[in-house]
């Protein structure tokens, strides 16, 4: 029971953070909760059980695209148009 | 324009969503993934062929390999597609950037990261070496390793990490480690074996078949985080600069 309230959470969590990516329009907050969207995905894959994905995740999903992101967002103009 | 876009975006949901529906539940035994005769195979033998308890790094490295050692080559072929597209042609525009950072390196911040940076490059290391047996390998270790230098990049400025790991060194290491990954491949092929038959290296090795597959993987996820870290750090150095490779973030 816990483990179905856990995921249901998890799940709606990802629902929401992933239409607030695409809703802000400053795309530094968008890059940031594209990180968030990331982790409650690694969260996802860890209590599935699949550990190293779940790794993979959090190095490479979390960790440096969001750096990269971020990188590329500051030779941009910040704020988008639509 | 953007209605239809919407209408498009919401039907394309709505066939996943439905498509969905077809997936085994969540933990279904009979779901094809359980019940393949490769997947038990793997399951059964993995053990008993490489003595490598995680099953996932002997299936990456070892039974499909090929498939591993490829991804490397993509993960190369990104980094050299993003550097040369970034560098561009002769009349690429040179754009004022919206923000211009400029300010000096923080002191907590650059203490901070001085503590921090050898911890997590010793952890790269350790997810690097311990694939075997715990969730990790080459590219979990690459990615980290490759972070410690973007995180040195960021806390004081892009010239400190390129004084540290220079561009041109990123290449010829990101290339090092495809080519330490193919020749493990090809020496076994020498040796009597099929390409990335590990199992053959125990002719010069003085280990058993099993262990060479072993120490093999090893070898190969080293040869994987050489170019996952070079490459990681080349795209950030690239991305954040916009080519130039100064006056990064």
């Amino acid at each position: 029971m816990g483990l179905e309230l856990f995921n249901t959470l998890i799940l709606s969590l990802l629902v929401v953070v992933a239409v607030l990516s695409l809703w802000v329009r400053d795309l530094v907050v968008s890059a940031v909760v594209f990180g968030i969207y990331s982790f409650l995905m690694c969260l996802l894959w860890a209590e599935m059980g699949a550990v190293d994905v779940a790794f993979t995740e959090a190095t490479v999903g979390a960790g440096v695209s969001t750096v990269v992101l971020i990188a590329t967002v500051f030779n941009l103009k910040r704020k988008a148009k639509d | 324009m953007k209605r239809t876009a919407f209408i498009l975006v919401l039907l394309i949901g709505l066939l996943l969503a439905w498509a969905a529906r077809d997936f085994p539940a969540w933990g279904d035994p009979h779901s094809p993934a359980s019940s393949s005769a490769v997947s038990s195979h793997f399951i059964a033998n993995t053990g008993v062929d490489t003595e490598v308890p995680n099953m996932v790094t002997a299936v990456l490295a070892d039974y499909r390999g090929f498939d591993t050692m490829f991804e490397t080559v993509v993960v190369f072929i990104a980094g050299l597609a993003v550097f040369s597209i970034l560098r561009g042609g002769p009349n690429r525009r040179t754009r004022d950037r919206e923000f211009v950072v400029d300010f000096e390196p923080d002191l907590i911040v650059t203490n901070t990261v001085r503590l921090i940076v050898p911890v997590i490059q010793i952890f790269a290391l350790y997810v690097l070496a311990h694939g075997h047996v715990s969730p990790g390998g080459g590219f979990q270790g690459g990615v980290a390793m490759g972070a410690s230098f973007i995180l040195i990049a960021l806390s004081w400025d892009l010239k400190t990490a390129l004084a540290r790991f220079p561009i041109e060194r990123c290449f010829t290491v990101a290339a090092l480690g495809i080519v330490i990954y193919a020749g493990i491949g090809l020496l076994s092929m020498f040796l009597g074996g099929e390409f990335l038959d590990y199992a053959h290296l125990a002719k010069v090795f003085p280990v058993s078949p099993e262990m060479a597959r072993y120490h093999a993987m090893l070898g190969v996820e080293i040869g994987v985080g050489f170019t996952v870290t070079a490459i990681m750090f080349a795209l950030y150095a690239g991305l954040s600069t916009d080519g130039r490779m100064r006056d990064g973030l």
